[in-house]
């Protein structure tokens, strides 16, 4: 699959936003109001910028943003749509959270409720963000039950992350942060370890000859156009098949990495500033490959024997 | 409503003969042409004279061979591929907005280009590879079962069909109710072995495809037409009389009105 930048952005930085918007509030549910005003504003700010920032990113990718607001309406059946809804009623919950915990409203008996309710919105909006591609049969690679398990992990440990290092920047680093998101990065590599050995020894039952009906004995002989056309640019891509092996190497280092920096970091507390980038690198190249590695079905018609 | 309708009795679809496909383009040149201006138009190629033309086709029409078993020869099957107006299409409940959907009333998916926000993601639920972008106006485009031609009383009863339908040459595609039973398409997919396409996906698709015809065994039949030679000398004479006879530029000699033997041009 076409790996989009626009769909790259949306699913890493809103992924990040949510999972530290769901650390801010189970924080905000555990130990009640935020120590500082400046802490819980420029935490929440980050948040929020990091999850508006991916959605408007989503919508770039659309041929007809303007009418972005229809994809709210078809919750029943669409997962697109499910997030979309999801997305939009986390905002007041979190501003409602982020008011009581950082104090602006006098109301200390509503932090940890709605702390409970923004952590559990968030995390089901990066679920549905997950069952957009888990749930189409045409690709094998994404309809795979890892595939949520993994945006959570990813968005939780990205998020645990940059919570270390706003957290540091306001003199509040403690180490329980650190442990958070080591755990949530060894989840990470393990996760992502045992789906990449899972889609490369998957059986490839679907064949050119039932996608054709012709046989057992099909090749493609002609392609029915002499350029390009939108199937072939969208589901053909190749570029990253090429380099698949390495590319996983480059995510595996650049998690351990910020694992590595994150233990240190309970030593070295600056180190939390150096495992942003390093996340940010590890989740990037990550997701770039879950598109680009990713074949459709339809390849069967344009020459593929299985898929 | 993405969600899906209870499934019509009448099921409108197409039944594509593989045997007498011969390949002409012409259904996909046609199906451009009508949809160009119809409810799906404008269908406009971007870059359209230059080299890297590209553009909403709703049929395209692939070459395969195939290699049959006990044969050294291989044979040519032509392919139209178009959407089948499935049954269970996962490009219409993917769809967020409701721009995408299946007509209760006979079956035939649709897009409402004036709803659609251009999210591709019907695109990726469709195994057929049948749904393609518009670049030029940011929306999705597909075949329409010619929605507007079939129910058109404006045309004449015999135009009443689809585009690519009307314009096959060698009636190799066939319009009609796959839902009746008695239906003349039924009946063909009866008769002829009509088949789904990827059916272990469970879209389950209305268009049938008809295979190709088992070929005649001509290399067998030619061998057994071959007189069986007893090596005497009348036999020697008579092939060499046969070989003489035979000889092409000979005989277009002897008889200059004879163009049996040229070439053309």
């Amino acid at each position: 699959m076409n790996p989009a930048y626009s769909v790259i952005l949306f699913t890493t930085a809103s992924g990040a936003g949510y999972g530290l918007l769901s650390l801010l509030a189970l924080a905000g549910a555990s130990h009640g109001r935020a120590s500082t005003q400046a802490f819980a504003f420029t935490s929440l700010f980050i948040a929020l910028a990091l999850i508006t920032t991916g959605l408007l990113s989503s919508t770039m990718h659309l041929g007809r943003p303007e009418r972005a607001w229809r994809a709210l309406s078809q919750w029943r059946s669409s997962w697109l749509s499910r997030e979309g809804v999801s997305a939009i009623i986390t905002y007041p919950i979190a501003i409602a959270f982020g008011a009581c915990w950082s104090g602006l409203i006098d109301a200390p008996a509503l932090v940890a409720p709605l702390g409970y309710a923004t952590a559990i919105m968030c995390w089901i909006t990066v679920f549905c963000t997950g069952k957009i591609y888990s749930s189409l049969k045409t690709i094998r690679a994404w309809n795979n039950p890892l595939v949520c398990p993994i945006y959570i992990a990813f968005a939780l440990a990205t998020g645990a992350v940059l919570t270390a290092a706003i957290a540091n920047a306001f003199g509040r680093f403690v180490i329980f942060q650190a442990i958070l998101a080591m755990i949530a990065i060894v989840a990470c590599s393990i996760l992502k370890f045992i789906y990449w050995r899972k889609i490369d020894n998957a059986k490839r039952t679907h064949t050119m000859a039932a996608a054709t009906g012709l046989g057992e004995g099909v090749s493609q002989w002609e392609v029915p156009h002499t350029s390009m056309n939108f199937i072939m640019k969208e589901m053909g891509y190749v570029v990253g098949r090429r380099h698949a092996r390495k590319l996983r190497l480059v995510v595996l280092f650049f998690l351990n990495l910020s694992f590595l920096l994150m233990y240190l970091a309970t030593n070295w507390q600056w180190l939390t500033y150096l495992a942003v980038p390093a996340i940010a690198i590890a989740a990037w190249v990550e997701r770039w490959l879950f598109f680009a590695e990713a074949e459709h079905v339809v390849g069967l018609y344009y020459g593929k024997q299985f898929a | 409503m993405t969600s899906l309708p209870t499934p019509s009795a009448k099921k409108l679809g197409l039944v594509i003969d593989l045997d007498t496909c011969v390949g002409c383009q012409a259904c996909a040149t046609s199906c451009k042409e009508w949809n160009a201006q119809g409810d799906s138009g404008p269908l406009t190629d971007t870059d359209p004279q230059g080299k890297d033309v590209t553009g909403p086709w709703f049929n395209r029409i692939h070459g395969y061979e195939v290699k049959e078993q006990w044969r050294d020869d291989s044979r040519i099957v032509n392919f139209p591929r178009s959407c089948l107006h499935c049954e269970e299409p996962a490009c219409v409940t993917v769809c967020p907005t409701g721009a995408s959907y299946k007509r209760a009333e006979d079956g035939i998916v649709l897009i409402n280009p004036d709803t659609c926000i251009g999210c591709k993601l019907c695109s990726w639920a469709c195994p057929y590879g049948a749904r393609e972008y518009d670049y030029t106006q940011g929306v999705m485009k597909k075949c329409t079962l010619c929605v507007d031609r079939i129910y058109n009383t404006n045309l004449e009863p015999e135009d009443q069909v689809p585009a690519c339908v009307k314009a096959c040459p060698t009636g190799a595609r066939h319009f009609g109710d796959l839902g009746d039973v008695n239906s003349d398409v039924s009946l063909l997919v009866k008769e002829r072995g009509g088949y789904d396409l990827l059916p272990e996906m469970g879209y389950k698709p209305t268009n049938k495809y008809l295979p190709p015809r088992a070929r005649r065994n001509t290399e067998q039949a030619h061998i057994e037409k071959l007189p069986k030679s007893d090596g005497s000398t009348m036999e020697k004479l008579f092939l060499w009389a046969d070989k003489l006879l035979s000889n092409k530029s000979a005989s277009a000699a002897a008889n200059p009105d004879d163009n049996s033997g040229k070439l053309e041009g």
